[in-house]
């Protein structure tokens, strides 16, 4: 299982990448292996305002389908649309595979770095 | 085998219409610029094109088919026999009223026994099928909190335990949905209930037996809770099976209800249906019920319904089967049924329950759910490759990976049709999967063996399906 030091995490499996002022959001290399093969990802639109802790996209897989929450209250600046096209990415390359860049950042849920997520995973299991 | 266009050829036939009797009429612009690829095949190819498919499938009339929360008990063929009789078979809905006093006997009968049943004081039969149940029984609350100009009620609750219908049925009838978490026991959360509700609260959705199969020893204090706050509550009637007769949504403090025909009262179900979910509801909702209510031999539409949610009088002759069920096993055979589906279940978990972990070891209801989460981490074997290998047993899988709140879960409800042999043959095959899969887990991937398909690829089959043929011209 794949935790890379750059990223920030949530309790409920999604990572965080900052980049200036606004932020990149995806789902966790543990959150994609407990779901197993997805098949479709459902994503906001440019504009959106997010909620953190509130879900902002979902994400079906053979088994289920499951919502994915915010990190942070913000604004969608970009959606990753080629993500809804080949959603097998998500498995493939969990922290390359983001969902949105989120502007306006306002208020985050509590983070973890990749070590204490790890830690946290680890005890889910 | 060959799909049916393969058998197909141009000019084969099977139809011999009879000589026309009225005037020939065309449109003088065809609605469609070329006629429709229909299949053309004689009376055999047709025939045997029907029976290779029915080998190739499987049913309550193959064997047993222990599939959680969906109770496929049998269907007995005196239902059939009495919704075939020309007098059902041959109405037009817009029959004078006089010519349809019978059909019109059928839904009031049905109406006041589903409503004793359940506790419920009016019901429509028009939805469809149990989701469509659900979505009309909400539709009822929004139309009495709007009634009472209470548009703030917005939010519709449902623990993390539910049915998957019902956070979708709330989002469709425009509720927001607010998840709550079970306790350890897959029951309400009470302090999560108390913190949930308020002044937005439009009301709750729950199933009782739950869907680990365990009654809610809270339930009074639930939809207490739920009311004080000025919501009403909502029973998915899925989970009636284990409660018919015994205990009524109606007495626990439901206001408003659905029920699957298609599985507690025996008409068939899936492929072989379609079904029909009737919405209850007490006598303060029943102005708001959509349709028309057969009421003293005549149609009546309630004062301030909702509208229609189907055409007519919904799926008329599953209500026919419905009835001649009820009447078949009258009023002492409500709560026996009831009363043999959960003997049924417990025998099964009884004799499992050494092997198979169970998620929770109390005494079920009508199914119970055995968590494989262990087997998966010790050796790899997932819920899955159970399912899988007892296809080659001639049994059908239970519910896998629900609910959702019990990991790599298998839920079995045998249901009261059943036989001691038949459970006591499904044990023995639960059994002698389990030691196949501690000894050589490494084949269990590789099940099942002998059905027509072995394991069909589900993730490309969700990521690129293939939903039509593709003729070769």
């Amino acid at each position: 299982m794949n935790f890379p030091k750059d990223l920030q995490y949530t309790r409920t499996h999604e990572w965080i990448r900052y980049q200036g002022d606004s932020a990149y959001i995806g789902i966790t290399d543990y959150a994609q292996d407990q779901l197993g093969d997805l098949v479709f990802v459902n994503l906001p639109e440019e504009g959106d305002e997010l909620m953190a802790g509130e879900p902002f996209a979902d994400v079906e897989s053979v088994k289920a389908v499951s919502d994915v929450n915010a990190p942070v209250t913000g604004v969608v600046e970009e959606v990753n649309e080629e993500l809804a096209d080949a959603p097998e990415a998500m498995n493939e390359d969990p922290y390359e595979a983001w969902f949105v860049k989120v502007g306006e950042i306002s208020a985050t849920v509590e983070l973890m770095d990749a070590e204490a997520y790890e830690a946290f995973v680890a005890e889910e299991e | 085998m060959k799909l049916v266009f393969e058998r197909s050829r141009a000019g084969r036939k099977t139809a011999y219409f009879p000589a026309l009797d009225v005037p020939a009429w065309k449109p003088e612009t065809p609605l469609r610029a070329e006629a429709p690829r229909l299949p053309e095949l004689p009376e055999t190819e047709v025939d045997r094109h029907y029976t290779e498919l029915s080998k190739q499938t499987y049913g309550v009339n193959n064997g047993f088919y222990p599939l959680g929360s969906c109770t496929m008990k049998y269907n007995p063929k005196i239902n059939e026999d009495m919704a075939a009789l020309p007098g059902f078979t041959g109405l037009h809905p817009l029959q004078p009223m006089e010519t349809v006093q019978g059909a019109l006997q059928v839904m009031e009968d049905i109406e006041k026994y589903l409503c004793e049943i359940t506790g419920m004081d009016a019901m429509t039969l028009q939805p469809a099928a149990g989701a469509h149940g659900e979505f009309t029984g909400l539709l009822l609350i929004k139309a009495y909190h709007k009634s009472r100009g209470d548009e703030k009620r917005t939010k519709i609750i449902v623990p993390d335990s539910a049915h998957g219908t019902n956070p979708a049925s709330a989002a469709m009838a425009g509720f927001e949905v607010i998840s709550i978490d079970s306790d350890a026991h897959g029951f309400v959360d009470l302090d999560a209930l108390r913190q949930a509700v308020g002044e937005n609260t439009a009301g709750l959705m729950l199933t009782n037996p739950n869907t680990v199969g365990l009654f809610d020893p809270h339930i009074l204090e639930i939809t207490q809770i739920v009311h004080e706050a000025g919501g009403l509550c909502y029973y998915d009637g899925a989970n009636l099976n284990a409660v018919m007769g015994i205990a009524r949504p109606g007495d626990m403090g439901f206001d408003v209800v659905h029920l699957n025909l298609h599985k507690t009262f025996s008409t068939p179900h899936g492929g072989g249906g379609p079904g029909s979910g009737p919405s209850g509801c007490k006598a303060f909702l029943a102005e708001f019920l959509p349709g028309m209510r057969a009421v003293d031999g005549k149609l009546e539409r309630a004062s301030r319904s909702i509208g229609d949610v189907r055409g007519f009088y919904g799926n008329f002759l599953v209500v026919v089967k419905a009835l001649t069920y009820i009447l078949t096993i009258g009023a002492a055979g409500v709560p026996e049924t009831a009363a043999n589906a959960v003997l049924n279940a417990n025998y099964m978990k009884e004799k499992l329950k050494d092997l198979y972990p169970m998620a929770y070891d109390h005494v079920c209801m009508h199914e119970f759910v055995m968590s494989l989460e262990q087997m998966k981490k010790e050796n790899g074997v997932t819920a899955m490759d159970i399912a899988k290998a007892l296809l080659d047993g001639g049994i059908h899988p239970p519910t896998m990976y629900f609910p959702l709140i019990v990991h790599e879960a298998l839920m079995v409800e045998p249901t009261e049709t059943e036989t001691k042999e038949t459970l006591d043959e499904a044990v023995a095959l639960f059994r002698q999967i389990h030691e196949e899969a501690l000894r050589h887990p490494e084949i269990m991937a590789e099940k099942p063996e002998k059905t027509p398909i072995r394991r069909p690829d589900e993730v490309l089959a969700a990521r690129s399906p293939v939903i039509r043929y593709a003729f070769e011209d």
